[in-house]
């Protein structure tokens, strides 16, 4: 059992790095549905970097850049080109995708260098690791897994607060009031569509640098919609996030483990709960209408002051 | 300004995705004026997968080698074998380039081959279809194996290794071919000890590495000794080599990637249909048929077993295997039972091909759930 609950959060652990990056992009009043394509770039860039430097530094940073990157292209066309952001974000996807499978295809089949994956294997952290079932389950992980924890954490106490996480909170809700009230809007986009972007990439990196070690193609295979789903099912909220990611991620194996029990389960049906949860929560809240759990009420329009 | 600007970064983005698609168009070997037989090849994957697109192209490469100056060859890869107008336009385009072989190298190319084959405009073309099910009296035809028999002697070399006699099976769907896999496997490995149990994992997809080590994952934590695969990845083996203490076994292509864990594979030797079937269409002798080749025609192959298998095994298995070679064994003869006590063969009944891909079951000593 606490094997599995510790598979459960290694699962959870590429979609918790995307859902906390959408969730901050969201946030900022910016719909990006690019997480898959910048998942993908950044799993293709931080291998890639893992196997020319077999620097586990630079691996992350490489990651950090790719996500970025792809972030920046996006906030350069939606925030200031004011282009759709939804067809901006599909594309981005379709980019991502394909420029992952251009780049890695002279990779196939190398893996990532000792030392890198070395650096960052499995270790107990000091005391937390030595807690009963808790310990096990959460903090004898793989040091990846920390940084998530780590992201979620300043990610919950930047948006909850401090002003400037309220600033941002501000920005999504109303734009031209935050404009109004001397928040720098365009800044306060850019920067968090580029964190988002970065975080997305550190998970796409997760998955190719700890989890398969070897490059294939389309490594996320569909996990960066999973992201933008729980996005959804968490309401915004990145200590949710944190539980929700790890709900999803054995929701994914969950079958698998039944049918290693011998239980007659098939995972088609496990694949598809995610989606149907995130279906039914949208319905629920949209009809309850409690404030916490509704989107940031200026997502998805673009911002152009002299508009008003 | 700003909105042309806009719509130039949109164009450049897909230009790049485009390019980006399209890169992986490659050309195999060099042109060399006439030849007598120019082949293009369609795969699903990437030459270099290490798997089931890297066993084709080997094969396609040890051809062009065989048979030197007389043959070209031309391959595409990544092409997704769920859309029939990309492969129909793949294959035209080999065309195109003036091949007059087209092997596509994965199921759902089917239909595009069919439709081309009886166009009547590719009437000089001879279409060899992997996997398939359909042809014609002239110039369509498929080819497939008895990769039951490979996953038998795999089986063989897992029971060796089992001690404990708990085997994981990372399985992609419950699907005929699967399944013709995992029962050769059982049936392999209770010649070798017939209390083993094979415990199956059906991922419900084809290939998704994450998915297939988190199974693999799954099956070690409940006890499994030896882990095999029919799935793309060799994430299975990636599994095994970070338990450390578990073996496993390849599949479609004999690539190692645990280390002294990797006890053999199970693979498709396809330079061994290529060179005869290229030769025949050379000689005119060729005739559309359903290829299935065997462990005597060379194209399903076992890797070298590891030594962690105990010597009076590995006697069996090459003993077993030069019986296959011989074409004097035979996998699936009765008494063989289902996992749910229905009889699959008759004592002293003997599979024949038809009967083999009627299986929709896992045999006796087989834990899994298909539905």
């Amino acid at each position: 059992m606490t094997a599995f609950l510790a598979s459960c959060v290694v699962a959870g652990i590429p979609l918790l790095f995307a859902t906390v990056g959408e969730l901050l992009t969201e946030k900022a009043g910016n719909l990006n549905l690019g997480v898959e394509g910048m998942m993908l770039m950044g799993a293709v860039l931080g291998f890639i970097t893992a196997c020319n430097t077999s620097n586990p530094y630079f691996t992350i940073l490489a990651a950090v850049l790719a996500g970025a990157g792809c972030a920046l292209l996006y906030a350069f066309i939606t925030v200031t080109l004011r282009a759709n952001q939804t067809v901006t974000g599909l594309t981005l996807t379709i980019f991502g995708t394909g420029l992952s499978k251009f780049l890695g295809q002279n990779y196939l089949g190398s893996g990532v260098p000792e030392n890198v994956s070395s650096f960052f294997a499995k270790s107990a952290i000091p005391v937390l690791g030595d807690i009963p079932f808790v310990g096990d389950i959460f903090f004898r992980q793989d040091k990846f897994t920390y940084i998530a924890y780590i992201v979620c954490i300043i990610a919950a106490v930047y948006m909850y607060r401090t002003r400037t996480g309220l600033n941002l909170k501000a920005v999504g809700e109303n734009t031209s009031a935050a404009d109004a009230s001397g928040i720098n809007v365009n800044l306060y986009k850019y920067v968090h569509i580029l964190v988002g972007g970065a975080l997305c990439g550190l998970g796409g990196a997760y998955l190719s640098i700890i989890r398969i070690p070897i490059w294939q193609e389309d490594v996320v295979n569909g996990r960066g919609w999973i992201a933008v789903a729980l996005v959804i099912f968490v309401a915004w909220n990145p200590i949710k996030a944190f539980f929700g990611a790890i709900l999803f991620g054995g929701l994914s194996i969950m079958g698998m483990k039944l049918q290693v029990l011998g239980l007659d389960f098939s995972q088609y049906l496990f694949d598809m709960i995610p989606y149907v949860a995130t279906i039914i929560i949208v319905i629920f809240s949209t009809h309850k209408k409690r404030k916490e759990s509704q989107p940031p009420q200026d997502l998805g329009n673009n911002y152009f002051r002299e508009e008003r | 300004m700003k909105k042309t600007l806009a719509i130039l970064l949109a164009l450049a983005l897909a230009m790049a995705t485009l390019l980006a698609g399209c890169g992986s168009e490659d050309e195999g070997g060099e042109t060399t004026g006439e030849t007598a037989l120019k082949v293009g090849y369609i795969f699903i994957g990437a030459i270099n997968d290490g798997g089931f697109t890297q066993s084709m192209y080997e094969g396609a490469k040890a051809a062009d080698e065989h048979f030197g100056d007389q043959m070209d060859f031309l391959y595409v890869e990544n092409i997704n074998d769920g859309d029939t107008s990309a492969s129909t336009d793949a294959a035209v385009n080999l065309i195109d380039q003036g091949c007059n072989v087209i092997v596509g190298c994965s199921y759902g190319y089917m239909d595009a081959l069919e439709a081309l084959a009886n166009s009547g405009d590719y009437d000089d073309v001879t279409f060899l279809h992997f996997s398939g099910n359909k042809m014609n009296d002239t110039n369509f035809d498929n080819w497939f194996g008895s990769m039951e028999q490979a996953r038998y002697l795999t089986g063989m070399a897992a029971a060796a290794v089992a001690e404990e006699g708990v085997v994981g099976y990372v399985a992609a769907h419950p699907y005929t071919e699967v399944q013709i896999g995992i029962n050769a496997f059982t049936l392999g490995a209770q010649a070798v000890n017939p209390d083993i149990e094979v415990k199956v994992v059906y991922i419900g997809t084809w290939g998704d590495a994450e998915i297939e080590k988190t199974a693999a994952e799954q099956l070690i934590d409940a006890g499994a000794e030896v882990v095999c695969y029919h799935a793309d990845s060799t994430a299975t083996q990636i599994a095994a080599a970070e338990a450390g203490d578990v073996y496993a076994i390849g599949w479609n292509y004999p690539q190692n990637d645990c280390g002294d864990l990797y006890l053999t594979a199970a693979y498709w030797n396809t330079e061994n249909y290529f060179i005869p079937t290229f030769q025949a269409i050379m000689d005119g002798t060729w005739k559309p048929e359903s290829h299935y080749g065997t462990m005597a025609t060379g194209l399903i192959a076992i890797d070298e077993i590891s030594d962690a298998v105990p010597a009076d095994i590995k006697a069996q298995i090459e003993s077993v295997k030069a019986e296959m070679e011989a074409g004097t064994f035979d996998v699936f003869k009765g008494p063989i039972y289902y996992n749910d006590g229905t009889v699959l063969c008759e004592e002293g009944q003997v599979l024949d091909r038809a009967g083999i891909w009627s299986i929709t079951k896992e045999v006796k000593g087989v834990t899994a759930t298909s539905n």
